[in-house]
């Protein structure tokens, strides 16, 4: 993604937001110019700490599930054995949507940020297993092969040929979870909390009316997100330069 | 160097590839392997890798009995079997990295590994130096088969075990990687053993051939390491005859 291109498709946006406030002219939805006055406004009033309480919370349910669910892709990935017992499990649980554990995780784990991170971690958790496993599972023989007459075993095939090659598909999960991780934080930060982008929004728009301040939350959140995606772009750059070359 | 007795294998349910097989091997000697598809070619070759098992018999190599790869032995397959994500020189020096990541344990690296650079050495004779720092995606199959090769000389072995190497290279690059091999063979006093489909294949670098079929039967060629033995007269008798056997197998 080019950073012109992003500034048209931005400029393109508010083109059309603009003109959708001037034929509709009702308080709910405010013109661009007035909403980015309140955004700067809002930024000495709360709206960073909201950003940053939303930034850690998503950021650490994101790094929590690659922890956990890449070794066990690899893991399933790599052995067949454990990709019999595993995958039926995976496949029932997977299609499960699970936000509708928001009310179950809230009454185990409390009302803190713990979690609010286990959602993210829960819906993320599935994605990565399973292009994880796909990636391992479908390395080329030869490649192992090799590395066996090298003299690799277990450890070695795990650190030299799993690692390296699960990356992108980790990259990619991480890429493609990005817009449900984002959603999904927005719908934990609606239950018992008053910090974060999520409660902002919800209490701007749906408590006080102040659509202007709702429109500044909604702005935080796409730059939240969009911020995401140039980290996972940035990483993949830097991690796997040999997808990028010609 | 190598000793096959009485080899029986089989893949399960279906009947088995070698019965009773009985094969040998000398140190220094050149073996082409050939074969219709189908025939056990390159099973025969994964077994001398330590990577399939004899149902019944057993493989010996160097007197010690086979049973996981063998730390002197050098692979190659067909398709490399490089890493996609590291670069040339990352790739030749992947056999050291494994050995330095298990230690001299005699398993995985053998006994008296001592880690000696000479990655460099081996991009350098293979003629890799240029595109050392190139991944696997930018450079030719020709350059590719031959880092293949510097990464398992890189590993000083004495037995070179390949698998159809060169089959999807064009005319002129599959020749001279074929003199490449045969002299490499020469310089560092290694066993070759070829599996090849290729009639003219088996006839260039095989010093002996091992014509599997329902019966495996073995084919002199003295005169391979001669000069020039491409156009001689007991090439291309040789290649009749090949292929004359060939044609009765399958008959």
């Amino acid at each position: 993604m080019k950073r012109r291109d992003l500034l048209f498709s931005a400029a393109g946006l508010v083109l059309i937001w603009q003109v959708a406030a001037m034929l509709i002219q009702r308080p709910i939805l405010p013109a661009p110019w007035e909403v980015l006055i309140v955004f700067v406004q809002e930024l000495g009033n709360g709206l960073v700490t909201h950003f940053f309480y939303s930034l850690w919370r998503v950021t650490a349910g994101m790094a929590l599930s690659v922890l956990i669910a890449a070794p066990v892709g690899l893991a399933v990935g790599g052995s067949k054995r454990l990709d019999a017992i595993f995958s039926p499990i995976i496949y029932l649980l997977y299609p499960i949507p699970k936000v509708v554990f928001v009310p179950v995780v809230l009454l185990f784990l409390g009302i803190g940020d713990l979690a609010k991170i286990s959602i993210i971690f829960l819906i993320l958790f599935f994605q990565i297993v399973v292009l994880v496993r796909d990636q391992a599972a479908g390395l080329a023989p030869q490649l192992i092969q090799s590395l066996q007459s090298l003299g690799a075993g277990r450890r070695a095939l795990f650190r030299f040929v799993y690692l390296p090659a699960s990356l992108p598909a980790i990259l990619t999960a991480l890429r493609q979870s990005i817009g449900t991780a984002v959603a999904v934080l927005y719908i934990t930060e609606l239950f018992a909390t008053k910090y974060g982008l999520g409660y902002y929004i919800y209490y701007n728009g749906s408590t006080l009316f102040y659509y202007p301040a709702m429109y500044a939350g909604v702005i935080a959140m796409s730059l939240l997100g969009l911020g995401m995606y140039y980290t996972v772009d940035w990483l993949e750059q830097r991690w796997c330069k040999w997808k990028f070359v010609s | 160097m190598i000793t096959t007795a009485s080899l029986t294998f089989g893949y399960p349910r279906s009947i088995p590839i070698f019965q009773d097989f009985n094969w040998q091997v000398q140190h220094g000697e050149t073996w082409a392997i050939l074969g219709s598809s189908g025939c056990g070619k390159t099973t025969l070759l994964y077994l001398l890798a330590g990577l399939r098992f004899p149902t019944k018999g057993e493989i010996e190599i160097d007197g010690e009995r086979l049973t996981r790869p063998r730390p002197h032995s050098g692979l190659i397959l067909q398709d490399y079997g490089l890493l996609p994500w590291a670069t040339v020189r990352e790739n030749a020096g992947l056999g050291l990295k494994v050995r330095e990541f298990y230690g001299e344990d005699g398993k995985h690296a053998p006994k008296n590994f001592q880690p000696e650079n000479n990655v460099e050495h081996w991009l350098n004779r293979l003629g890799l130096s240029e595109v050392a720092n190139k991944y696997p995606s930018q450079i030719s199959g020709g350059q590719r088969q031959r880092t293949a090769i510097a990464r398992t000389l890189a590993l000083s072995p004495d037995l070179l075990l390949m698998d159809e190497p060169f089959s999807s290279l064009d005319a002129i690059t599959r020749e001279d990687l074929q003199n490449l091999t045969l002299s490499l063979c020469e310089e560092q006093n290694l066993t070759l053993v070829i599996v090849t489909h290729s009639i003219e294949e088996a006839a260039s670098l095989g010093g002996k051939i091992l014509l599997l079929g329902s019966s495996p039967r073995i084919f002199e060629n003295p005169t391979v390491r001669q000069g020039d033995h491409r156009n001689s007269q007991e090439y291309r008798d040789l290649c009749n005859l090949l292929w004359r056997e060939m044609r009765n197998e399958t008959a």
